[in-house]
């Protein structure tokens, strides 16, 4: 595979003489020469399969036979229309929305433990490690934890029945009125620590005159926080909830290792939905048409982080 | 007056040293049931009342997954696909990254916003044309196939990563080489990567660890277990042995030793250049 990557396109390294058309040619070119390599592997892993998968999702029979037809709409209308699919999509919303509040919660208010002015520098470095411990498992572990953990038998109905909570032992993952929101639950714990990193990173770069200031015209603690710390946290809250949201939308592994979209439909995301039908049931052009769908979706929030981005 | 202010102080140190404490458990106890997991007899993982240390303790689970081929035919691999696929981005980073920062050409802008918008596709999208590609290359149940389509994740991060640090090195550093003569390949390969290698090394894990922890093409573009990689193989575990609940958890440790070293070591390197291609990308 090196032959895609080495560096055969790099510019020539020849002398360079500076009045001469043929240089000014090379050194125009340079920059592109330095780009070949990216630019070849982004029309090869995007460009060209985002409009195959666009093509698939107006034809019929595609990959699985060697003779596809063009089937319109039909896709669309059959994906669309798919009870499954419509959970999916209500499902995504709920499981995005709240992890991304959730996320951004705990973010928070670790983030502003962490950066306490009360405690020595070593402390808050050991914490610091275990608030980031769940962000440096892979989500396959992370599902197999929170396996372990919601079985029901496990720790956690253990732990729940003892303290009187519940009255007896809760099937989590395989009750579809609990099945979503545990679920979401793993996927907190394990995503807030990226918010929490960025996130303090942000309260130490407001400057402590901002609150010297707020001192001396006697502001609360809670005043503080809304008029210093949030409004100078608002970009980077902002960039990391669209962030999130993206991410989120995606997440797959998760859920496909936790539930696999079940009990019946209760955890089905839109990525689970694809994926069924795309290696499942081999319906890959129905499997297009959804994963247009999302592409879709992904590109309005893709649009906002974007804008955002510009504004600052 | 003086003592109510000290008073205070213990009291908001207590206040705070409290809710730390209940975030750690939050965030620490699922790890340490894992652990505590591994060490367990089977028959004992959901014996009541539960038990951190059990009677049975041993690193059974551990011999059990070590001494399999199988299981460590998934190591080699995920070695295999995550250092190829560091080697190649950080390659065609630096190339790019170099472009980005020391050039001004036309579409700079654009392609640019394309590099930053592939992030934002969704891998579900991606997989099935995909599989559909790598099926007609014939690299359908191979390393390269899976090489080369990670790169789609760590790709935009690491040239983003990379522009950023080497727009923090002044100018004048490659201009000194031109001055002699040199070309600007001299100028990158001699002066900015070797001095560029803290920023690198930052990009070189985080691309490393995307690798290792990809699941979805590793799912869907492989097929026989010799070609599984470590994520694959715990999913495997699940179904194989009807919930080896001990040996799960092992698997899941050893597997994530590689990632947990890489970021106790470049922990400072590592976030630093995370917040900031994150967040100023």
């Amino acid at each position: 595979m090196t032959s895609l990557t080495a560096p055969e396109k790099a510019p020539p390294a020849e002398p360079e003489t500076p009045q001469s058309k043929r240089s000014t040619v090379a050194r125009r070119l340079t920059p592109f020469g330095y780009l070949s390599p990216t630019v070849l592997l982004i029309v090869v892993l995007m460009v060209v399969p985002i409009i195959m998968v666009i093509g698939y999702s107006f034809r019929d029979n595609v990959i699985v036979q060697p003779e596809s037809e063009f089937a319109g709409l039909a896709n669309y209308a059959k994906v669309l229309s798919d009870p499954d699919f419509l959970a999916g999509l209500k499902n995504t919303a709920i499981f995005i929305t709240v992890s991304m509040v959730a996320h951004l919660v705990l973010g928070l208010a670790f983030a502003m433990m962490l950066n306490t002015k009360l405690l020595g520098g070593v402390t808050k470095a050991l914490f610091r490690i275990v608030y980031i411990l769940p962000w440096l498992f892979t989500i396959a572990v992370i599902a197999v934890i929170w396996r372990l953990m919601l079985d029901p038998a496990g720790v956690l109905n253990y732990v729940l029945q003892t303290l009187g909570l519940i009255q007896q032992g809760v099937d989590w993952l395989g009750d579809p009125g609990t099945a979503l929101w545990v679920v979401t639950f793993a996927n907190v714990w394990s995503g807030y620590p990226f918010f929490m990193i960025s996130l303090l990173a942000g309260l130490q770069g407001i400057p402590g005159d901002l609150y010297e200031a707020a001192d001396v015209d006697g502001a609360s603690p809670i005043q503080k926080f809304r008029h210093v710390t949030l409004p100078q946290l608002r970009p980077v809250i902002i960039s990391m909830a669209v962030l999130d949201l993206i991410w989120t939308s995606q997440q797959f592994a998760l859920i496909w290792m936790m539930t696999g979209g079940g009990p019946l439909n209760a955890t089905e995301v839109l990525s689970t939905f694809t994926y069924k039908q795309a290696f499942s049931e081999y319906e890959f052009a129905t499997a297009s048409a959804a994963a247009v769908v999302v592409l879709l979706l992904t590109m309005i929030l893709a649009f906002f982080y974007v804008r955002q981005q510009r504004e600052r | 007056m003086a003592t109510t202010v000290k008073t205070r102080r213990t009291l908001a140190k207590a206040g705070v040293l409290t809710g730390l404490i209940i975030g750690a458990l939050f965030a620490g106890l699922p790890v340490l049931w894992m652990l505590s997991t591994s060490f367990k007899g089977n028959g004992e993982v959901f014996q009541t009342p539960p038990r951190l240390i059990t009677k049975g303790f041993s690193f059974d689970a551990y011999l059990e997954i070590l001494g399999n081929g199988a299981q460590l035919r998934f190591f080699l691999n995920s070695y295999i696909v995550a250092l190829s696929v560091t080697a190649l981005t950080l390659l065609v980073a630096i190339l790019a990254g170099y472009a980005f920062s020391r050039f001004r050409f036309p579409f700079q802008k654009t392609i640019n916003a394309v590099i930053v918008s592939v992030q934002a596709v969704p891998p579900i999208t991606l997989v099935i044309p995909y599989f559909g590609l790598v099926v007609a290359l014939g690299l359908y149940n191979t390393y390269p196939g899976l090489i080369v389509t990670h790169m789609v994740f760590t790709l935009p991060y690491a040239i983003i990563m990379t522009t950023a640090y080497l727009n923090t090195l002044p100018k004048e550093l490659d201009e000194s080489v031109k001055v002699d003569g040199g070309s600007s390949w001299t100028a990158l390969w001699r002066i900015l990567v070797p001095i560029s290698v803290p920023g690198l090394v930052a990009v070189g894990v985080y691309t490393f660890m995307i690798s290792w922890n990809e699941y979805l093409f590793a799912l869907t573009l492989t097929r026989t277990d010799d070609m599984r990689t470590v994520p694959i193989g715990i999913q495997l575990l699940m179904g194989q042995h009807s919930y080896e609940w001990n040996q799960m958890m092992a698997m899941s440790i050893l597997g994530s030793i590689p990632v947990l070293v890489l970021f106790l070591l470049f922990q400072r390197r590592f976030i630093g250049g995370l917040t900031s291609g994150a967040v100023k990308a």
